[in-house]
């Protein structure tokens, strides 16, 4: 079963998806663990693992902080590899790698991709790697059965929507807003303008990220996406409330699917 | 000295292809959410600069604001001091408005802005010298300004962060990563991310993305225009070699790119080498960088065996910078450019030489270049003609110089001074 079948099938079950984020490294390898776990328990349909990055130029301050901890921890490749195999070995959620450019640039393409497949992930998201400049990354990640999933945001011109719709593999990422992660979203007709437009362009089901934090977010993207995506908000509330709080918060999400 | 008018549009040398590169270098690794204005720039540029008029407009700005065309000056004091075999000019662009290169771009772009019609400019800074120029241009053209700056760098460069102030512009001061001049960047390209209907970001160098590059060293490429037609009606003939500091790029490219085709021009581009090579303390992104993709461009980084970014050092906080512009990089692996580095102490020392023997207040930064000349001159051959870029003037160094050279007048005033407040 592919990304989009499983998708298609969790689908079934939930009136939308859930996915999660975890900044590898940060706050620590332990606490991520505890998130993964806490996002198993929650049913979470799927969950991206960041990669830290030096420079994550498409992140907000917390994320950018976060990134910069956990490199400052020591996160190597390794580490990052290591806790993606462990994940996808006990948990039923599939993984997707998130990371910069370079990581992917200084690594190879190729033994990016079978890095990811090794280790038991099912796509990539780069927010910084425009389709132009995939070259061979677009058949080394078919070779690996691996789906690169494609941004597309409300700036975008009609007819390179068009075109980043027909690369997409998976699910189409939008970007909710301008900006970077962590701020807040107005889901106002904007966004469901710009669902819409992306529907026009790909059969694909649409993840929504960017600012969202609460089970009334999900709710009204009821019918209207397919995944939603909640990145910053969760880590803000492991920061203030420690577990417990972030367990609750993580469940009142998991709720707001249905 | 005879002025020289540049009335006609200078050609460009060097072109990037469609997609933004030079050879292997350069391209426009961006986040989808910048696409749209990012070709909406490509585009606002490439009328900008088909148009006379506008080239035109440049020009007299740069002469009625800014004292261009900038001399060149015959440093025979300097030359002598190094026994005389052989003789240096500089290029000083330390005389424009606001004491450095920086304001040829800025004023270039401010151009551009009011051909966009938005309002609102953004801008990162290192040793503040961008920052300033940009603050000027804005409060010169009426647009609102934000500064972007490393705490570190607004550490070191107080006396800019006032002035950036005084001149109306909002200077955020960035704590994150090695708050310095790449964490600057990444500051302003997340404020554009957000504020691009309305606002310009004037990128201070010739790196990031497509058409940054090629738009700062078309602008920049004033100072090698004039000097090629200086250096001519000087002595007749083209210098044998020209040296430049390189942090980002951008004077180095200005000077350089006008001279890419004439072979006999021997051109040096002088990097950073902080306290040594050795000592991993340095911003020679040629000695000690490899290829990567970051900030939006692919080119030498200094960078960890897995792509992460390092900490870069030098006394001039200019150059004190990851990366560097791809199209030095590209002419960096065609050999048409020689890279080498300056290190810190070898820069005190050109710097108190320059003074001393021309009475030239030079910055850290372009001290570089005269260190590297200092260095090499065994190797110069006897009468050669040698042209430093002399990218800015050095009183904004006074802090730093002084403790350099350890100045104790100057620390019992620094004392005295804090004292009283």
């Amino acid at each position: 079963m592919n990304l989009t079948e499983y998708l298609n099938k969790r689908l079934k079950k939930h009136k939308i998806l859930l996915m999660t984020h975890v900044v590898v490294g940060y706050p620590s390898l332990e606490e991520n663990w505890k998130m993964l776990e806490a996002m198993g328990e929650a049913d979470v349909d799927l969950v991206e693992l960041q990669m830290p990055f030096s420079e994550p130029s498409a992140d907000g301050p917390l994320f950018v902080k976060a990134n910069q901890d956990a490199l400052r921890n020591g996160v190597r490749w390794k580490d990052y590899f290591d806790l993606m195999k462990s994940a996808s070995e006990r948990f039923n959620f599939p993984i997707l790698m998130m990371n910069y450019c370079n990581t992917a640039f200084s690594m190879g393409f190729e033994a990016y991709c079978s890095n990811i497949r090794i280790h038991g992930g099912e796509g990539f998201i780069i927010p910084d790697l425009p389709f132009e400049e995939f070259g061979e990354l677009f058949e080394l990640s078919r070779d690996q059965e691996l789906d690169p999933i494609m941004l597309c945001t409300p700036t975008n011109t009609e007819k390179r929507l068009q075109n980043i719709c027909e690369k997409g593999s998976g699910f189409i990422y939008c970007v909710a807003r301008k900006g970077v992660t962590g701020q807040n979203t107005e889901l106002d007709w904007h966004a469901d303008d710009f669902l819409r437009q992306c529907r026009k362009y790909s059969n694909l089901p649409l993840a929504l990220g960017f600012g969202l934090s609460k089970p009334e977010d999900l709710f009204q993207l009821h019918g209207k996406a397919e995944i939603a995506i909640i990145g910053s908000a969760l880590l803000k509330t492991w920061e203030a409330e420690g577990e417990p709080g972030y367990r609750k918060h993580l469940m009142s999400l998991a709720d707001a699917r249905d | 000295m005879e002025r020289y008018n540049i009335m006609s549009m200078p050609t460009q040398i060097i072109s990037p292809d469609i997609s933004g590169y030079y050879g292997d270098y350069g391209g426009m690794f961006i986040p989808e959410i910048l696409r749209t204005t990012f070709e909406k720039l490509i585009s606002s540029f490439k009328e900008a600069k088909a148009d006379p008029e506008f080239w035109q407009s440049y020009v007299n700005v740069m002469q009625n604001y800014s004292c261009r065309p900038t001399p060149i000056t015959p440093l025979e004091n300097f030359a002598k001091s190094l026994d005389g075999r052989f003789q240096v000019f500089c290029k000083r662009e330390d005389l424009n408005h606001t004491g450095a290169h920086k304001a040829n771009n800025v004023m270039g772009q401010g151009l551009l802005v009011q051909r966009m019609g938005k309002q609102r400019v953004i801008a990162e800074t290192g040793a503040g010298q961008h920052g300033v120029a940009t603050a000027t241009m804005a409060a010169k053209m009426g647009f609102e300004c934000t500064i972007y700056m490393g705490s570190v760098d607004v550490e070191r460069q107080r006396p800019n962060v006032f002035w950036m102030e005084q001149l109306g512009a909002e200077v955020i001061s960035v704590t994150e990563g090695t708050a310095t001049l790449k964490d600057a960047i990444n500051a302003a390209m997340r404020d554009w991310a957000e504020s691009m209907e309305t606002t310009h970001y004037v990128l201070g160098t010739t790196c990031g993305p497509h058409p940054f590059p090629e738009m700062v060293s078309w602008f920049q490429s004033i100072i090698g225009h004039e000097s090629r037609e200086q250096m001519l009606k000087l002595n007749s003939k083209l210098p044998d070699r020209i040296y430049a500091c390189v942090g980002g790029g951008s004077n180095a490219s200005g000077i350089f790119l006008p001279f890419l085709e004439d072979q006999s021009v021997e051109l040096v581009g002088v990097e950073a080498g902080g306290h040594g090579i050795d000592s991993g303390k340095h911003a020679a992104r040629f000695s000690g960088g490899t290829v990567g993709i970051a900030q939006g461009y692919k080119t030498y980084f200094f960078q960890d065996d897995e792509g992460q970014m390092q900490h870069t050092h030098s006394i001039a906080a200019g150059l004190d910078y990851i990366g560097v512009s791809p199209i030095l990089s590209h002419l960096h692996d065609k050999k048409r450019i020689r890279f080498t580095y300056s290190t810190d102490e070898e820069v005190i020392s050109a710097t108190k030489l320059l003074i001393r023997t021309e009475g030239i207040i030079p910055a850290l930064e372009s001290a570089h270049a005269f260190a590297s000349v200092i260095e090499e001159a065994r190797d110069i051959p006897d009468g050669a003609q040698v042209l430093i870029n002399l990218s800015g003037r050095g009183d904004k160094d006074i802090f730093n110089i002084a403790e350099a050279i350890g100045d104790h007048k100057w620390q019992e005033f620094l004392e005295k001074k804090a004292r009283k407040s």
